[in-house]
């Protein structure tokens, strides 16, 4: 694929330094994808797509600013990197503004393979087929899916340089495939709920079958229809391991620099606390192989790394770039995220919570009267004081058992007593995206419903 | 280039070397195999962002991009490809990965032959937009909203403000010869404030701007205004008490809350949706899913709005679209494939993130007409129930109609008056019924100040909402108190 070389990198550092930049960053990605969705059995939708677009950082002393473009020419480029310098001048001088210390940078990366060297962009026919067979399974799984929003296959490929004025210099390739498909149910009043079921990995031959996928979407539609709404009611809540998930990705945004130097979480000052049941750790690993989360540096060209977020419900450390570092007076932790023209963020990388022993058959047996989450929706998670209220969906369960569907009511706390109140752990804990969780159990929360 | 301004459609011919007959050519590649339909969009975007921290303006950013669509359309599927090098040779690639959608053909599609610019509206004009502004003004402003805040309550903790403009080119060509262009300028401002005292530490955020010059902010003093709803909003929820649990009646104040309808009706209104019947409002044109007092408007012709385009996304004129007439279900929202498939007007809804999406049908501004009570007869009207002012985002399960909507800013009605303020709490309904419960409409229509940001299917795009004052008789409030 078309790469943008490391010498058009340096040349543009080079065009910095000499507008006067003491300090510069260049991020170059390129990416190539393919995504064909099918619908009732006919091609819906092809979509092809290139993009290669260029990003930098400059600093006049303390000052900086940060600029984007897709063109690539040098003549353009050079104009460019000068009136961003110019931009960088007019910017306040911000004493935790800089680069991060050069000793840090690794001397080598790991190998990580993100990158699946048998199969690149896969071909609009097989892409189709894919999608095509999915849908099948779940159109034939039962008379009741009568429609469908149908399903899509894509892939892509995409190459990501970056390049400092301290001597850092890294690149890698990724890949990237998804199946996803979203059947319609029909019950016997003819209310509809649809059903959605994906599987994505960086190798194509480690996606799951796409007959399982859509049999799994149909499943999911399928156990929606006849949902009710039930009184309001405080009981036990079991989180199922995609929206547990969420839980974590909550978490994950106080416990990141941004929020934490801003004022801006729940978190502020709980570094070293019990901020969970002691049941709870809580893994950020960006060196996992293959895995979707990973990288072999972050996006100031730190090394990436495995350590705990959360140990026994203990806070053990925050997620740091190295401005929001300097902030809080510690130490970048591998967790800058970078999107081209952007200064860094902060984001976790493969962020899991340590499964337990319980299947979820257990758990769920273990609550007489209470709600299995399936579905949320909405955007009711308050960072700054996790206050936490959101629309969900998903089975009632009595005894011990999962019975009637679920919907229109909501689940509210706060995320500081979820936390704390986490009772039991799952053993299913399946790697399906960056962000992952088991089952989890939340000993009250309060269901506001008829 | 000032003349290229004035003419958009020039723009991308001098620019990167565009020519007609170059351009025909491309078309008549994209319409080579059984095709009904292409068009190519071409995008040129210029964006400017400063934001304010710590009372030191330390981040400023600029991007450029660019770049080409080719969309082929046969019946109901559709082939997209896109490059970023806006180059025939690039397009006339991407023209042969969108067509693989199609059918190979016997006779050939008969020539394109571009013709003149289609008409548009004007709806934003603007002498000049905010990035001809010096930065160093800009930036100025940000300081003294960070000042005002800081001044205004000592409880104020920190302070955080951005300023974003952009500049975006379109051009549209398609194979009916059809070229339409324009220049759409926006802007946003937007101001944060954390507070904190003994009880806790809260949020307070408000903002706006749309299609406007950079003195749109400075008239009436409008940076002021966002500055002391945020500090307000804050300081407000610093004394909420824990939000109610379960259904009651609830009051949305007017303006911003009209995110109400966006999510509980508009989106289940879009014609994709209702073409592969996978919405709950599909087969319901012309029955009663509303009070009678209830009118839904989209109208993307509102001079300098967020949500106004002079033509959309795929070159047809925007309109104003009556969704909902006194209860009754009129209309649905259109672009040129799902319209074509229904039978139907494009309805000028085609709208699409940037050059690397295919169009679909969105909203504009999407509003309430407004009734005959006054806000104060409506909330004087509630024994017991929550008057819901603020919100942050909602959210909508198109197939089943359940939307949620979160208020930030909330407060009880006891008796008549509104009395605490809440903690926020999401707001659960179901949108083919939720309308149905509307017993009071105000006088006060209220369009939003310019924030909203609308996502579906992964592209977000700019949109308005309206509301006046409403009553609604029952709808789940998901608080922590029973």
């Amino acid at each position: 694929m078309a790469q943008v070389d490391a010498a058009l990198a340096e040349w543009v550092l080079d065009v910095a330094r000499r507008n006067g930049a003491t300090a510069a960053e260049v991020l170059c990605v390129s990416a190539e994808s393919l995504a064909a969705g099918v619908r009732l059995g006919e091609v819906e939708k092809l979509k092809s797509s290139r993009e290669r677009r260029l990003g930098i950082r400059v600093f006049v002393g303390q000052s900086s600013a940060n600029a984007s473009t897709a063109e690539l020419e040098r003549d353009g480029l050079e104009e460019f990197v000068a009136h961003t310098v110019g931009l960088a001048r007019l910017t306040a001088a911000d004493p935790s503004a800089g680069l991060p210390d050069a000793a840090l940078h690794p001397k080598s990366f790991p190998e990580l393979e993100l990158a699946d060297n048998d199969q690149g962009i896969v071909d609009a026919d097989t892409a189709l087929a894919i999608a095509r067979r999915a849908e099948r399974a779940a159109l034939s799984a039962d008379a009741r899916i009568k429609n469908s929003e149908g399903a899509e296959f894509d892939s892509g490929r995409y190459y990501i340089m970056f390049a400092n004025s301290q001597g850092f210099s890294g690149n890698y390739e990724s890949t990237s495939f998804h199946l996803g498909v979203a059947p319609i149910a029909q019950g016997d009043n003819g209310a509809m709920q649809q059903g959605f079921w994906y599987t994505a990995n960086r190798h194509f031959a480690k996606l799951e079958e796409a007959e399982a996928v859509g049999a799994m979407a149909a499943k999911r539609a399928l156990r929606r229809l006849g949902s009710r709404k039930i009184k309001t009611t405080r009981v036990p809540i079991v989180f199922d391991p995609d929206m547990a998930a969420s839980l974590l990705r909550a978490l994950a945004g106080a416990a990141s620099g941004p929020s934490l130097y801003k004022g801006a979480s729940f978190l502020v000052g709980k570094l070293g606390e019990r901020i969970a049941s002691p049941l709870v750790t809580i893994h950020d690993d960006g060196i996992m192989v293959g895995a979707l989360g990973s990288k072999p540096f972050d996006g100031e060209g730190l090394a990436t790394n495995r350590k705990s977020l959360v140990e026994q419900g203990v806070l053990k450390t925050y997620l740091l770039d190295s401005y929001s570092a300097r902030k809080l007076k510690l130490r970048p932790t591998g967790n800058a995220a970078r999107s081209v023209g952007d200064s860094p963020s902060v984001s976790p990388t493969n962020l899991y919570l340590e499964p337990g022993r319980h299947s979820p058959q257990e758990i769920i047996g273990t609550v007489k009267q209470g709600l299995y989450v399936t579905e949320l929706i909405g955007f009711g998670v308050n960072g700054v004081t996790g206050d936490y209220s959101r629309g969900a969906g998903g089975l009632w369960i009595e005894n011990g058992e999962l019975t009637y569907p679920v919907q229109e009511v909501t689940i509210a706390g706060n995320l500081k007593e979820m936390f704390q109140s986490i009772e039991m752990i799952g053993n299913d804990l399946h790697w399906r995206s960056a962000v992952v969780s088991p089952t989890l159990k939340i000993a009250e929360m309060m269901i506001a419903g008829a | 280039m000032a003349n290229d301004l004035v003419r958009p459609e020039q723009f991308f011919l001098n620019r990167f070397g565009m020519n007609e007959s170059g351009l025909e050519r491309i078309l008549g590649n994209a319409l080579e195999r059984k095709a009904d339909y292409a068009d190519l969009f071409f995008e040129y975007r210029s964006a400017e962002g400063l934001a304010l921290e710590e009372s030191m303006v330390n981040h400023t950013s600029k991007s450029v991009s660019h770049g080409v669509g080719v969309r082929v359309c046969a019946e109901d599927r559709t082939g997209y490809a896109y490059s970023d090098e806006v180059t025939f040779d690039r397009m006339r690639i991407a023209a042969e990965a969108a067509r693989a959608i199609a059918d190979s053909r016997a006779a050939p599609h008969p020539a394109v032959q571009v013709g003149g610019p289609v008409s548009r509206h004007q709806l934003y004009e603007l002498e000049s937009t905010p990035l001809e502004v010096p930065i160093e003004e800009r930036a100025k402003l940000l300081r003294e909203i960070d000042e005002l805040a800081r001044a205004s309550d000592p409880r104020v903790r920190n302070v955080m403000a951005s300023f974003a403009a952009e500049r975006k080119i379109v051009m549209i060509v398609n194979s009916d010869g059809q070229v339409a262009a324009d220049i759409q300028p926006l802007c946003r401002l937007n101001v944060t404030v954390i507070a904190e005292d003994d009880k806790g530490r809260q949020v307070g955020s408000y903002g706006g701007g749309g299609r406007v010059e950079w003195k749109y902010f400075v008239d009436q003093d409008r940076w002021k205004h966002y500055t002391r709803e945020a500090v307000r909003q804050a300081i407000v929820n610093l004394d909420a008490v824990d939000a109610p649990a379960g259904e009651m009646v609830v009051v949305l104040g007017n303006g911003w809350p009209g995110i109400l309808l966006h999510e509980a009706i508009g989106h289940g209104l879009e014609g994709d949706f209702n073409r592969k019947g996978v919405s709950a409002f599909s087969g319901r044109i012309g029955k009663s899913v509303a009070s009678p007092l209830c009118t839904v408007i989209d109208d993307g012709t509102i001079p300098n709005r967020r949500g106004s385009l002079n033509v959309d996304d795929e070159g047809t004129p925007t309109s104003r679209t009556v969704l909902i007439e006194k209860g009754i279900l009129r209309g649905y929202l259109q672009d040129r494939l799902n319209a074509r498939l229904m039978k139907t007007a494009p309805t000028g809804n085609g709208r699409r993130e940037s050059f690397a999406h295919a169009p679909m049908p969105r909203m504009t501004n999407t509003f309430m007409l407004a009734g005959e009570s006054t806000p104060e007869e409506i909330i004087g009207s509630v024994k017991n129930g929550l008057y819901a002012v603020s919100f942050g985002g909602g959210q909508v399960d198109i197939t089943n109609g359940k939307f949620v909507f979160s208020a930030s800013e909330a407060y009880l009605i006891e008796d008549g008056k509104v009395t605490r303020p809440v903690k926020g709490a999401t707001l659960i309904g179901n949108g083919p019924d939720v309308l149905t419960r509307v017993s009071m409409v105000g006088n006060d229509l209220a369009l939003d100040s310019g924030i909203g940001t609308c996502g579906k299917d992964g592209q977000s795009v700019p949109v308005g909402v309206g509301l006046p004052t409403i009553r609604i008789d029952g709808i789940t409030v998901g608080g922590t108190r029973a």
